[in-house]
């Protein structure tokens, strides 16, 4: 689609492209020098607030502070696809009692803030942890966005392989488990690793409601540093989050990034295979386009 | 049950927070994410890259980092605004990343002929875009658009934790102060919520099938 929006450029359209490219690298050079200047009028480049980063110490905490992250979105993450699976086959199931409840549970937690289901735990119970109330609104909100991944997964599939299922005898829920489900994973495993990547990021939540993990630990750096006098007087001042904020963030993407694109290889690799089955349209990624 | 009709008039008064936050994040989202979108798909290869570099980073990154980065970060090198305006510029900033993937996905989903069409009767770059390509990718775009919407909706919540008190703080606000009711203030939040999310998420999904139908 890309190629045919413009002819393969001639002479003047490649010298035209040319001057284009021109002044939109200059358009670039100028962003990145505007924000250059801004930092170092703030006295922010050549700064020794970047000294901080040769500290051991901050290394060490920012990566208890991943593990931290790493460890509630690896437990939301199981949890919630066990939760998607179970809402999944309830709401499949061909009675009314079961398929009910099952959907409007996925709808009300789907349409809520992730930040309001990990406030809940707290009001419930008073003296739960930050990390089980993290986890819980997690579970609760990504497992049901993965129940509807999973619909959209086995609604996609020929209704053949379901009558099939039922033709030599298995119950409906046993079909479920063993034709549809693995198959549904399959076509939505990019999208489910997508949504994995939605859940690592929703983890931050945690920062509002005192789970210490990453972003977390990049304030609380702030504030140790940040106050630290020496007999010189002060050692860093405010301006240390900046260095320390930049190395978060940086392992925060470096994160996504590598996850990000495992879920695009899987969908590359999946068309590949694709290309000589039927053409299977789910047209569900753009749903799931933004958690926080 | 008492305290929550008493105390209506804060949460009301979040909920508009949160439809202003909304509202504006939207708009300023829709005009970066399709000039983003525009650049994706554009002969300028620097502007290429901007785009493709904007969304790769900003999708992997958290909202309450860029929320974190407008409040706490900023300050740093002078550059000071009121809470709700970082509210304002961290949503958007980060939806648009979102919107621009929804656009391409749609400039993408027109057929070929149809941009091939266009430059055969010697229209301009711009002008296909424009006039040809864009009307047609907005019918595929609008399901996911409305979508993104409502993750906006939920995603504003995050500017409770940055000093904006929007629906779900009033709620949070309302439990620190009367503790024992503090389910009912929590469950009127959750209503007002979901008074926007459903009704949405149902519109999505009967566009989405009546586009599907169309083509």
């Amino acid at each position: 689609m890309t190629s045919v929006l413009y002819d393969v450029p001639g002479p003047r359209a490649r010298r035209r492209i040319l001057i284009g490219s021109i002044i939109g690298g200059l358009l670039v050079l100028a962003l990145l020098g505007l924000g250059f200047k801004r930092l170092s009028d703030n006295g922010i480049i050549g700064s020794h607030v970047w000294e901080v980063l040769t500290y051991p110490d901050v290394w060490d905490a920012l990566g208890r502070g991943l593990v931290a992250t790493l460890k509630a979105a690896a437990l939301s993450a199981v949890l919630a696809v066990l939760l998607g699976a179970v809402l999944t086959a309830l709401r499949l199931s061909p009675t009314r009692v079961l398929s009910w409840p099952a959907a409007v549970f996925t709808e009300v937690f789907r349409g809520l803030p992730v930040l309001l289901l990990m406030y809940f735990p707290f009001v419930i119970w008073t003296d739960v942890s930050p990390f089980t109330a993290v986890v819980i609104g997690l579970t609760l909100y990504n497992g049901s966005i993965i129940a509807e991944i999973l619909r959209s997964g086995v609604a996609a599939l020929p209704s053949g392989q379901r009558e099939a299922g039922l033709a030599i005898g298995l119950t409906p829920l046993a079909t479920l488990r063993a034709i549809e489900f693995p198959q549904a994973v399959r076509i939505m495993l990019p999208t489910l690793v997508s949504q994995i990547v939605v859940l690592l990021k929703d983890t931050s939540l945690g920062y509002i409601v005192t789970y210490t993990e990453l972003l977390t630990t990049v304030r609380e750096l702030r504030n140790f540093y940040g106050g630290q006098v020496t007999n010189d007087g002060v050692l860093f001042g405010s301006q240390v989050l900046f260095p320390i904020f930049i190395a978060g963030a940086v392992i925060y993407v470096a994160v996504n990034m590598s996850i990000s694109q495992f879920a695009s290889w899987l969908a590359r690799r999946g068309n590949k295979k694709a290309a000589t089955a039927p053409r299977r349209d789910t047209g569900i990624e753009a749903n799931t386009g933004g958690g926080a | 049950m008492d305290k929550l009709v008493d105390n209506l008039d804060p949460i009301l008064e979040g909920f508009w927070t949160t439809i202003q936050l909304t509202m504006v994040a939207a708009v300023a989202a829709m005009i970066l994410g399709t000039i983003l979108g525009t650049m994706r798909v554009s002969p300028i290869p620097p502007l290429r890259w901007l785009g493709a570099a904007y969304v790769e980073i900003v999708r992997n990154t958290p909202l309450t980092l860029v929320f974190f980065f407008m409040v706490f970060v900023a300050p740093q090198v002078d550059i000071l605004v009121e809470f709700k305006t970082s509210a304002y510029v961290a949503l958007s900033v980060y939806t648009a990343a979102f919107v621009c993937e929804a656009v391409r996905s749609g400039i993408n989903s027109v057929s070929t002929g149809q941009a091939e069409a266009a430059r055969a009767i010697g229209m301009t770059f711009t002008q296909s875009i424009s006039t040809v390509i864009l009307p047609q990718a907005m019918r595929t775009i609008i399901p996911p658009l409305i979508n993104i919407f409502v993750a906006l909706t939920k995603n504003s919540s995050v500017a409770a934790g940055f000093f904006v008190t929007e629906l779900f703080a009033s709620g949070r606000d309302l439990n620190l102060r009367y503790p024992s009711d503090g389910l009912w203030f929590l469950g009127g939040v959750a209503f007002f919520y979901l008074l926007i999310t459903i009704p949405a998420g149902i519109a999505a999904g009967q566009l989405e099938r009546k586009v599907a139908i169309a083509r």
